[in-house]
């Protein structure tokens, strides 16, 4: 077991290389430096001066791969390739355009995310997935039909409909609960509500359509009806062998997002006003801070392959027949 | 009549190679005996021909506003009569049909079918006797329901009137259609029309003709209701700038089928070679392709989405000399965006057609092939593909609204569409802090999500029927 996750986790290291070239690539060959400049300084300021500086304050007036001039080790070392992409695996992220430390900022706007992220993924998973068990413990029947119907309806539906209909209907209309906002206290929740009564609800039509189908798929099999050939109870296989069974490929989907929460949601935070990762962001992308950007992307990968590493490990935890050597 | 100078803008390009590429795959899958038993199992299908015929509604409407031109302006003093000037201002098929809603504008919001404003402003009222007087009041508008002059109480019977004469033109274009459905029918098997028109009703067999005209009897009254009072009202209501939503809306059904079908132009391409040759070929072929989609994959795609976008924005302001107009710079932003989609999504349809390969070269037919010398290309294209053939239509068919619904996300992130392009995304973000105003302005919200649902809905129905008549597993 050990030595498998130590083997994936060095088969991790190749992608990760390909995520820093693809983005170094993006960012710095496809654009210049300069080009970078001249669109953050707009049209007016720019003077070859001004964009000398503008580089100069952020380290991009270095070569991209190897600096001639420099001496020793230096000559790899003092580029915008080792400077800006493979310190990042050092956990340095440099700085924002506004200054701060992006390492830091990521740390204390994880908190808050994750307040969001966590409670929503637990809550959506459970509703979800007993949504999913009612529709296929009354299979074949109108509650079924018009449940599929609710699932395709619901999954048509823009997710930013949800958002701004829910602020709308609950902060709006009944007041019930703030419209946006954050507190870092135990007062929180009414802040919390909302976002993620939204996410849960938003995210129902397509994941029961698809539990369900895994479910119907799962119910078909024989030892299914060799357990309702004993005599046991229906309520008894759903839970007993139905659920369990269908968990393998549940698992698959669900799994691989668990990290990924600390990234937020970019929709529910930015309209929420919630100051955690995703609005973090998306201010980024509207500042056009490509620092940041270029941190969130590396960290959005790191943290997708560890999704997939545990995704495995899930799967000896719920399929004994699965044994990793 | 004025001259007019055709524009052929990228987008426009890709839309009429799709047409002619969808019209060349009919005509094959038409020869080809599984693909035709699995096309008529959707046309039996009912909801899924009801879907199609809503799909197809949205599509006209995006290829006439495909057909694009630039108007000549009038020639002034002093031209050269020889080499005329036309507008830098690009308009399309869908434009001149439209000329009223688009030319029609107010100063600002407008309720619905309101002949007046939505604010109070200060306006000089003429009173009977002659005298005018200032008073706060709500001001007509310029062009909703001007022609009733005085006569503003008339409005309410003067749009039913309107939507009763639309009606029954409705009506009457339902019935020539439904003949014309009854006639087919009896031509194709060979029966009296009368006799067609009930089997077409009960529906034993063939395609389902009932739902397509269903479909179509609520299209035509739902458009009725609406066509016939927008001569001389805004349907749904005016946005911030005065510009007519119906306008709007009907501006950005194009560019939801730019974003969703364009990109299977880029993804199609890249997924079923990439699977196949790597399911095909294994070894280090195979290692390097899986890398690649793994890589990536596990960048989350609304990030990768992102840094292209700003990457690409950086490169499209730096060289303004690319393009004359702005419509030209909207349209290769619309279609990089394609692009970037169609990047981020092949890898799980790559993935899907791997597996499938891998199990299909395993086959005795296909280990006979290779056994009498058969060239690997050869065997791809004649054995495999068509094998793979419904895994790519469902692939395709499923793509589609997800790519509707990124869209306006993208859009409101701000990583979209050009803010100059009219589509779902725009809409809704240049409305997104209507609701809290007091009155509430709901109209353009309103207009945005529903159509953008009906297309979505639509779509996510016809992908059911789809992979229900073409997945095995389901037959």
């Amino acid at each position: 077991m050990l030595a498998y996750i130590l083997r994936r986790l060095l088969y991790a290291i190749p992608i990760l290389v390909g995520v820093n070239l693809i983005t170094f690539a993006l960012f710095f060959v496809v654009n210049t430096p300069d080009d970078m400049a001249r669109m953050q300084l707009g049209v007016k300021r720019v003077t070859p001066e001004a964009i000398m500086k503008w580089k100069a304050e952020r380290g991009y007036d270095k070569p991209l791969l190897w600096n001639g001039e420099a001496t020793g080790a230096a000559k790899a070392t003092e580029t915008i390739f080792f400077q800006k992409s493979a310190l990042m695996f050092a956990g340095d992220f440099g700085r924002a355009e506004d200054g701060r430390d992006i390492a830091r900022e990521i740390r204390t706007r994880m908190v808050p995310s994750l307040a969001i992220a966590l409670p929503t993924f637990l809550l959506g998973l459970l509703v979800t997935v007993s949504f999913a068990l009612l529709l296929a413990f009354f299979r074949a029947t109108a509650f079924d039909f018009w449940g599929v119907v609710a699932c395709v309806a619901m999954m048509s539906i823009s997710g930013l409909f949800y958002i701004i209909g829910g602020q709308y209907l609950f902060s709006k209309m009944f007041r019930l609960v703030p419209i946006s906002g954050y507190s870092g206290d135990l007062d929180a929740w009414r802040f919390l509500l909302l976002p993620v009564l939204i996410g849960v609800v938003s995210g129902i039509g397509s994941s029961a359509r698809w539990y369900r189908t895994i479910f119907l798929e799962e119910i078909g099999k024989d030892y299914v009806r060799t357990a309702r050939a004993k005599g046991l109870t229906d309520l008894k296989v759903m839970f007993g062998h139905v659920l369990r069974n269908a968990m393998i490929p549940i698992l698959t989907g669900v799994v691989v997002v668990i990290p990924l929460l600390f990234m937020g949601s970019l929709l529910t935070e930015s309209f929420f006003g919630i100051p955690g990762l995703g609005s973090y962001t998306i201010d980024a992308i509207n500042a056009q801070d490509f620092a940041v950007v270029r941190a969130m992307v590396f960290i959005g990968s790191v943290l997708y392959i560890i999704g997939l590493i545990l995704t495995d490990i899930s799967y000896t935890l719920v399929d004994p027949r699965i044994r990793f050597e | 009549m004025m001259a007019i100078q055709p524009v052929l803008l990228w987008s426009d390009l890709c839309i009429w190679l799709l047409v002619l590429a969808a019209v060349g795959a009919a005509w094959w899958s038409s020869r080809q005996p599984p693909l035709r038993a699995a096309w008529s199992r959707v046309a039996r299908n009912r909801v899924g021909m009801a879907s199609a015929t809503l799909l197809a509604v949205f599509v006209l409407i995006g290829l006439a506003d495909s057909l694009h031109y630039r108007p000549q302006l009038p020639p002034k003093a002093g031209d050269d009569p020889a080499k005329p000037v036309y507008a830098i201002e690009v308009l399309s098929a869908l434009d001149v049909l439209l000329m009223p809603l688009r030319t029609k504008v107010e100063k600002t919001y407008s309720e619905p079918l309101a002949t007046r404003a939505y604010a109070k402003e200060m306006i000089e009222i003429r009173e009977a006797d002659g005298t005018v007087r200032k008073a706060r009041e709500y001001p007509r508008l310029r062009h909703g329901g001007a022609h009733l002059a005085a006569d503003e109480a008339r409005a309410v019977s003067d749009i039913a009137l309107r939507c009763a004469l639309a009606l029954a033109v409705g009506a009457l274009i339902w019935t020539g259609l439904a003949l014309l459905c009854a006639w087919r029918v009896a031509d194709s098997r060979g029966i009296a029309i009368a006799r067609a028109w009930r089997q077409i009703w009960r529906h034993e067999e063939g395609p389902a003709w009932n739902a397509v005209l269903l479909t179509l009897a609520a299209v035509l009254a739902l458009a009725a209701l609406i066509a016939g009072p927008a001569g001389a009202y805004h349907v749904f209501g005016t946005d911030k700038v005065g510009q007519d939503v119906l306008y709007q809306v009907l501006k950005s059904i194009r560019t939801a089928l730019v974003i969703g079908l364009v990109t299977t132009l880029v993804t199609l391409p890249l997924a079923v070679v990439l699977g196949i040759v790597a399911g095909y070929f294994r070894g280090w072929v195979d290692d390097l392709i899986q890398y690649l989609y793994t890589t990536l994959n596990s960048i989350p795609g609304v990030l990768l989405i992102a840094a292209a976008v700003l990457m690409m924005q950086v490169l499209i302001d730096t060289h303004p000399q690319w393009f004359s107009t702005a419509a030209e710079r909207a349209d290769l932003r619309l279609l990089a965006l394609c692009f970037i989609l169609g990047l981020t999504s092949w890898t799980g349809l790559a993935r899907l057609l791997r597996g499938e390969v891998l199990k299909l070269r395993e086959l005795e037919y296909v280990q006979a092939a290779q056994a009498f010398g058969v060239s690997d290309l050869r065997i791809i294209a004649r054995h495999l593909l068509p094998n793979l053939m419904h895994i790519v239509i469902i692939a395709l068919v499923m793509d589609f609204s997800g790519l509707v619904l990124a869209e306006a996300v993208l859009s409101y992130v701000g990583i979209g569409v050009d803010p100059t392009m009219i589509s779902f995304g725009t809409m809704i973000n240049n409305a997104r802090m209507e609701l809290g105003r007091e009155p509430v302005v709901w109209w353009s919200l309103v207009a945005a999500f529903a159509f953008m649902f009906a297309m979505v809905l639509a779509a996510n129905l016809l992908a059911d029927a789809v992979r229900d008549a073409f997945d095995p597993r389901m037959a």
